[in-house]
């Protein structure tokens, strides 16, 4: 059988058209230089384009040496997140692409010095990203091997969960791995990361797509029988807004990252007979509160007793106004969009098939939503 | 070079154990690496629980200050910058051990990473060997999700055996029975 599916080329091939300027304070010469026009992959990090961009400015830069950055409106843009999830996160509108009534491009601002190192992650070009995906994978590893056979073994947190088939790659196997991620080679990449043997998700179709080594492997990572439980890697990213709007490309422009929330928790994914785990029921274990009309007494006397004891650090970090730790909401948030790959799925449809299909080289899924909060959003989480 | 830990915890044990069981857990300390007479920097330091590897991880994140007072009072002492101090002043403070470890495996031992609930970025120690030498120390115990005592227990091994990482000494009378893990040395 061929590596990958239909749908993950698609994923692969995804970009995002960007329009980069350079910030005006590092243009030296008049007139100041043509915004660089790049067709960004949507699964690439922005870091890996800046040997495509640089020619477009380097005549112009200022003396001295290179610390990139990207900013979106005035938002610096973190490294470590894929393009397109930055894109589908931070653009609810008018600049997406298949908008007609404006210019289909993303529009960047790229810096060369002065790097916001209290609010970004130093970064030392590819190196960074490359380490950055080779730890993510890592943590892949580990969450997806530990999982429950039934629920009255349940072993605690101190169970195991190692990362050894990524830390004993061998040198030859990770440059490959990542030069194919780099360049692009969507099948290259496949047949060295299932090597990994990272784990097979759910229904058969996906078991065939992620590695055929899982079919002859043990039971330790087939999760299709009945009532076992696997963890997928999953990171959501979490955009609350106040009022309830129509249309998303009239929310407000995001500011700080301090207005999105990020999970990095995997999704635990059960299986019961006939029931197929859809992609509503995944967001559902991560927020639970966006689905409870009412919650219980008990649920209310934990979420205060966890707050409760979170309270004292907690209020030394933010200005969390305590009053209002304890109160219940009487509704409940409400999701407005769910967006994976660019893609808004339909809610019904089957986790196991937005994982293996939409998942990022990583082997993460990362899920833009929308919320709206009855209060204010800070005091949600 | 002096290294104390100046202050532990701010949350007691038992909510502490109920985080755990939650998805977070945070434990705050102030740690200071004495430079010189006028210098030090001051470390933060975090305890957050990973919901993928399952096991707690340090954080931590340093600050260049300046005494204000002399230096043996526990006095006033100013933030030269806002900026979080970076690995290579960082490696400064580290005990031998750990900075040849760093040097041997400069991306997977210390990490930066974005702090997950502060959203700002910090260093890790990377947690993928952790729960592997914890099983060692914790070979025989069974169920522990509802035991607050073993949690304790867990967390100060873990805390023994990370802080020396970072040159941190946990005392032995934390260990004792009725820790309420409030150090001050």
């Amino acid at each position: 059988m061929g590596v990958g599916t239909e749908a993950q080329k698609y994923v692969w091939e995804g970009a995002i058209p960007l329009q980069i300027h350079l910030h005006e304070s590092e243009i030296t010469t008049l007139p100041s230089p043509p915004p660089a026009l790049i067709l960004a992959p949507r699964i690439g990090y922005l870091p890996l384009l800046v040997p495509l961009i640089k020619p477009y400015f380097s005549s112009t830069l200022p003396p001295g040496s290179d610390t990139v950055w990207f900013d979106y409106k005035g938002l610096p843009l973190k490294w470590y997140i894929p393009t397109g999830v930055l894109f589908d996160l931070l653009c609810m509108g008018p600049e997406r692409p298949w908008n007609l009534t404006s210019d289909p491009v993303w529009i960047l601002q790229v810096h060369f010095r002065g790097y916001p190192g209290d609010l970004l992650s130093p970064c030392e070009g590819e190196e960074s990203v490359k380490w950055s995906f080779i730890n993510s994978l890592k943590e892949v590893e580990v969450v997806m091997q530990t999982h429950f056979g039934n629920h009255a073994k349940q072993a605690a947190y101190i169970i195991n969960g190692n990362c050894k088939n990524v830390m004993n790659m061998s040198q030859p196997d990770q440059l490959e791995l990542w030069r194919s991620f780099s360049n692009g080679n969507m099948e290259g990449n496949l047949r060295i990361s299932s090597k990994l043997k990272l784990g097979a998700v759910g229904e058969e179709s996906a078991t065939k797509v992620i590695s055929h080594h899982h079919q002859q492997s043990s039971s330790e990572t087939d999760f299709s029988g009945p009532g076992r439980t696997g963890r997928i890697p999953v990171r959501l990213y979490i955009r609350s807004i106040e009022e309830d709007v129509d249309d998303l490309e009239d929310v407000p422009h995001i500011d700080s990252w301090d207005r999105i929330s990020y999970l990095n928790r995997p999704v635990e994914m059960h299986k019961d007979e006939g029931k197929i785990f859809t992609l509503s029921d995944a967001i559902k274990t991560l927020l639970p509160e966006c689905f409870e009309d009412e919650p219980s007494i008990d649920e209310e006397m934990s979420r205060i007793e966890l707050e409760d004891g979170a309270k004292s650090p907690e209020s030394t970090l933010s200005n969390k106004d305590p009053e209002n730790l304890g109160s219940a909401s009487t509704e409940p948030s409400e999701i407005k969009l769910i967006r994976i790959q660019g893609i808004e799925p339909k809610w019904d449809i089957p986790f196991s098939w937005v994982v293996s299909n939409l998942m990022n080289p990583e082997y993460y899924l990362h899920i833009c939503v929308c919320i709206r909060v009855a209060q204010d959003p800070d005091k949600i989480w | 070079m002096e290294s104390n830990l100046s202050c532990v915890s701010s949350m007691g044990m038992g909510s502490l154990s109920k985080a755990i069981r939650g998805y977070f857990t945070s434990v705050f300390s102030v740690y200071k690496v004495q430079r010189n007479d006028r210098e030090l920097h001051l470390y933060d330091l975090h305890i957050v629980h990973s919901s993928s590897y399952r096991v707690p991880v340090l954080y931590f994140r340093g600050y260049n200050c300046e005494f204000i007072f002399p230096k043996d009072s526990y006095g006033l002492f100013l933030l030269v910058d806002g900026q979080p101090l970076a690995l290579d002043d960082i490696k400064k403070d580290l005990p031998y051990h750990s900075s040849k470890i760093l040097k041997d495996s400069r991306w997977t031992f210390m990490t930066q990473e974005e702090h997950p609930y502060l959203n700002r970025p910090w260093y890790a120690l990377h947690p993928c060997g952790t729960s592997d030498w914890m099983k060692l120390l914790f070979d025989n115990e069974a169920s522990v999700t509802e035991n607050e005592e073993i949690v304790q227990q867990y967390l100060l091994s873990w805390l023994s055996v990370v802080g020396q990482v970072v040159g941190l000494r946990t005392p032995l009378e934390v260990f004792s029975k009725n820790t309420q893990c409030h150090v001050l040395f």
